[in-house]
Order: C-alpha cells, then structure tokens, then sequence
C-alpha cells in the first residue's frame, strides 16, 4: 500500500445512543506509517469513535472504509489478574493465533516472532513473569507487543498513557513512533492529556461536541479552530512549553465536557 | 451409608466391581473437571459452576422419577441452565450474579419437588442422599460407557476453545479485535461446564460437585505460571484426590466396621488439604501470608 492510501477513512460518521448523539459528521483519513492522536476530554466519544472503527458499534449514518488486514487494538483499562497463569510471552503468542480453534504444535518460527516482538517492544527482560503482576507500563508493552505481532496495517490504541508515570509515557510514545514506521503500521491513539503525545504525532483529531477537527498539530490546537468546533470562544494559551486550552466562559453546563471540565492541556507541536 | 457395607463384603480393592466403576467414572469426573474448572476460575464463573451443579441436581432427581440414566438427567438440566445463562450474554458482573442466582434459585426449587416425588410418588429410597451428595459406590455398570463419552465430548470441546478462551479471559474487547468468535465460544465453554458439572454430580454429588470444579484448578492456579503446568498440576490434584477418596472409603469401612464412611467426603476433604499445601507455597514464594478462601469463589 503506498503512503496516500488510506488504511482507515471516516466519512459524516454519526453514532447515537439512544437519544444522545455522541458523534456527529465526523470525518478524517489515516494513512499507512501516520502517527495520529485523538484528542478530547473524558466523555468527548473517543472510545465511541475507536469501537466504530472495530466495527463493534453501528454507525447511525456515515461510512467507515477500512482497508484489508489485521488491526491491532489495545483496549482502554485492561485489568489483568495477576493469578492469571500467563506469562508475556503467552500474552503475545495468543495475539498470533489466538483466534483460532484446536490446539497447535510447537514452531520455531512462532516462537522466532514472539521473540523478535518481545524485543522490539523491549519486554525481553519480563518475557517469563506472570503478566498479571508486571507494572502499568510493562503490561503496556507487552499488550502494544500483542497487538503488533501479526503486524497489522492499523493500530488503535484507547488511552494507552493513563495512569503511566511520567518516564513510563515518554518511553511508550517513542516506541509508538519508531513501531509505526517499522511496521508500516498508522495509529490512532487516543488521550486526553497530549502534553507527551504532540512532539511525537503527524497528525491530530480533536473531537469535542460529537465532531472533530483533523490535521497536523499546530493547524488544529488554534484558538480559532477549537473555538469553531467548541462552539464558544476557547483560549490556546502557551505556557512554559505547555498548550492550555482555557474557555473563557462556560455558556451551557450541559453542552460540552469542557464546560464541566474547562482547563484542557496540550504540549506545543 | 448403606453402600459401604456392600462394599465392604465383597474383597479386594482391585478387584472389586463397585471400586472399579467408581475409578473409572471418578477418574472421567476428575480429568474433565480440572480442565474445565481452570477456565472457570480463570473467567471468574466461580458461582456460575457452583450454580449449574446445584441446578443438575434437578435433572438427577427427575431421572430417578422417570427411572432413566441419572447421568442424562444431570446432563439435561445443567446444560439447559447454562445455555440460558449463555444465551443471555449478560456481562456486568452484578447482572451475571443476579441471572446467576434465580436460575439456582429455580433450579433448587424443581429439585426439592422432584426429590419429594421421588420419595412419595416413586418410593426411591436414598435418592436425595444420592443426588445431592453421591454414591460413587452404587454407581451401576451401564455408566461407565456414558462417562467416557461425554469426558471425551468435555475434553474435545475444551481443546478446541483452548485459545480463543484464553484471549477472551484477557478481555473480551481485545478479542473480538482480534476476531475471535466469543459467542460461539462462550457457548461451546457452557456445554462443556455442563458435561463437567453432570460427571461431578453424578460422583459426588450435586450439594459437592463444585469442590471437583473449582478446587483443584484454583489449586494449580495459586503456583502455576502457565497454562500448561496449571492444567497439568490441576489435573494431578483431581485425579489424586478423587482415587484416594475412593481409596480411603474402601479403608473405612475398616476403621468402623458395618458402614463406610462417604466417598464425597474423602474427595473434598482431600481437595481442601492440596489448595491449602497450594496456598502455603504460594504465599512462600511470595513471602506474605497465605491466602485463606477459594479465590474462584471470591471473584464471582
């Protein structure tokens, strides 16, 4: 696939839930290698948006085009038990076949891959522990490990960085970044605190009041685009290296989530 | 019980007919629910099999009245539970339990009818005795081929699920993106909970089946890293201590002569001792103290 191709396209994507509309019109393109953040604060239909593109959601009107191949996704608050008896190496085999019935045999080359996986995410070193008892980020990258083994074309990633320590999310992101150009792959992260995510991503779609705004970094985090897709005035403010977005007055409490949550951070491009 | 004293008249242990019938039908009990069980626990169903052994006791009961295969009536009622539990793809925790509960609730009503049936209508002696807590020594022959087949049919469709559970068990969210089939194989995992509960209930009993299930996998569970020896060691845990039940059965009609005392017993008995010697290495490893319930049933 050549880089102008796009690997997912939204086009007018609407999605409702019972009578509250959640996403409306949303429209953007990834393609193959890009590296993208989907930003918004809690509530703002990140998931939503994410679980259409899996297909586990119905879109109410829109289309979603997605191109062929494995996607990998990493889902949002994964709790893993740490009596589970599976190790991380376990963890990434099952993300090479672990949709399929029947038992198998044991391969080199499966195990040659997981290897190579488990060394290309850096999780050699805990390959063998229990992955129920590995740290947040550790169980990060072996789950970024599972989801990369069958090398998809798409990797979707639901708020990977929450609850990481600050060093934690610096190193997962630079492994995004190098991963998706290893691998061909584009990703789509979401967050809602971008300041460790927009040094490293090409492109940004911001989602606020059920739409989005797609582009590179410094062409959407603008006063007067997010004051457009807020539907009232907004702040991008730049402050010790730092974006704050700020509304400068909340007009309708129930209208958007930044009203109810109104400082929303985002790292200079 | 009555049936030690049959047992006790009739030689030596090897080559005694009832001692045999309960080795071999236990044995099919214990392999298949210590396969099963695993999955169970690890999915935190926990209550769901304590449930569905509960339940089958209503179909032992009824095959009492109707004086057909107990193990058909087991079978029938536990995989009819299940497939409605199954079925009604509930995946709170809290809605699971509750859905959980009134088909128990159901399931343990139907039951005391039967067995009320079976004493009155029917004049079957012991049958309460037998459904609820089992009469591994009283088992009939004609069982043996039964059990086989459906330990064998359990065990198939364990394999079969083997991996897709495991993803499923990680999040089910994380496998449908992967595109596994998690209806279909939460489905083929009810039937298979189902055989293994109908062989449990058939061995030990209703009320005691969920020691089989549940004991010895959260047993291997507490000192296994992977999913092989987990099962492995499971399986040695419900093997040992469903034949050494039945061992130490056979010897107590020895110790109190005239009457045994009851195979489901020594089973659950030993079951406890070996998730209590699994805790102990555990918590040894760990270096905290050991942990004291079934963490299966902790979690449900």
């Amino acid at each position: 696939m050549s880089t102008s191709e796009a690997v997912v396209a939204l086009e007018r994507v609407a999605v409702t839930f019972g009578e509250r509309p959640v996403l409306r019109e949303v429209s953007f393109r990834l393609e193959a290698e890009q590296f993208c953040a989907l930003i918004g604060t809690n509530g703002s239909g990140k998931t939503t948006l994410l679980r259409a593109i899996l297909g586990f959601i119905r879109v109410q009107s829109g289309r979603i085009d997605r191109a062929g191949g494995a996607i990998g996704y990493v889902p949002q608050k994964i709790i893993l038990d740490p009596g589970l008896p599976l190790r991380a190496r376990d963890v990434v085999a099952l993300g090479l076949d672990g949709a399929r019935f029947g038992t198998r045999l044991p391969s080199k080359e499966r195990a040659a891959r997981v290897q190579a996986m488990l060394r290309a995410v850096g999780a050699e070193n805990f390959a063998e522990q229990r992955v129920g008892a590995l740290s947040g980020g550790q169980q990060q990258r072996v789950l970024l490990a599972h989801a990369l083994v069958r090398r998809p074309k798409l990797l979707l990633l639901d708020e990977p960085l929450a609850n990481l320590d600050v060093g934690s999310t610096a190193e997962i992101v630079a492994l995004l970044r190098r991963l998706s150009h290893e691998f061909g792959a584009a990703v789509l992260l979401s967050a809602h605190d971008m300041n460790p995510l927009l040094p490293a991503v090409d492109r940004v779609v911001y989602l606020a009041n059920g739409c989005a705004v797609s582009g590179k970094a410094d062409a959407v985090v603008r006063t007067e685009v997010l004051s457009r897709l807020y539907g009232y005035h907004v702040d991008v403010l730049r402050v010790h290296g730092r974006v704050v977005v700020v509304a400068a007055e909340a007009r309708d409490e129930s209208r958007t989530a930044l009203e109810r949550d109104p400082v929303h951070t985002i790292p200079v491009p | 019980m009555g049936e030690m004293s049959a047992v006790g008249l009739m030689g030596g242990f090897w080559s005694n007919q009832p001692v045999r019938v309960a080795l071999a039908v236990g044995g099919c009990a214990a392999l298949v629910c210590a396969v099963v069980g695993l999955s169970t626990v690890m999915r935190r169903q926990a209550f769901a099999g304590h449930a569905l052994s509960d339940v089958s006791g209503a179909g032992g009961s009824a095959a009492y009245l109707l004086s057909i295969n107990p193990l058909f009536g087991f079978l029938g009622i536990a995989a009819a539970a299940a497939g409605l539990m199954e079925w009604a793809q509930v995946r709170e925790a809290r809605e699971r339990d509750l859905l959980t509960g009134v088909v128990l609730g159901a399931g343990l009503g139907l039951a005391a009818l039967l067995l009320y049936l079976d004493m009155t209508v029917r004049s079957v002696s012991g049958a309460a005795i037998t459904v609820l807590f089992g009469s591994m020594f009283t088992i009939p022959t004609s069982i043996v081929p039964v059990a086989l087949a459906v330990a064998v049919a359990a065990l198939g469709a364990s394999a079969l699920i083997f991996r897709p559970l495991l993803v499923t068990t990680l999040s089910v969210d994380l496998a449908r993106a992967q595109g596994v089939s998690v209806r279909t194989t939460g489905l083929i995992q009810a039937l298979a909970l189902a055989l293994a509960v109908s062989l449990s209930a058939m061995t030990v009993g209703a009320i005691l089946s969920t020691a089989l299930l549940i004991g010895p996998a959260a047993a291997a569970l507490q000192v296994a890293r992977r999913p092989a020896s987990a099962l492995a060691l499971a399986v040695l845990i419900g093997l040992a201590a469903t034949w050494g039940g039945v061992a130490l059965a056979y010897q107590s009609y020895y110790w109190t002569p005239g009457h045994g005392w009851p195979v489901s017993f020594f089973i659950v008995m030993l079951i406890i001792c070996a998730y209590l010697a699994a805790s102990a290495v555990a918590s040894r490893r760990a270096g905290a103290p050991a942990a004291v319930p079934l963490s299966g049933c902790q979690d449900h």
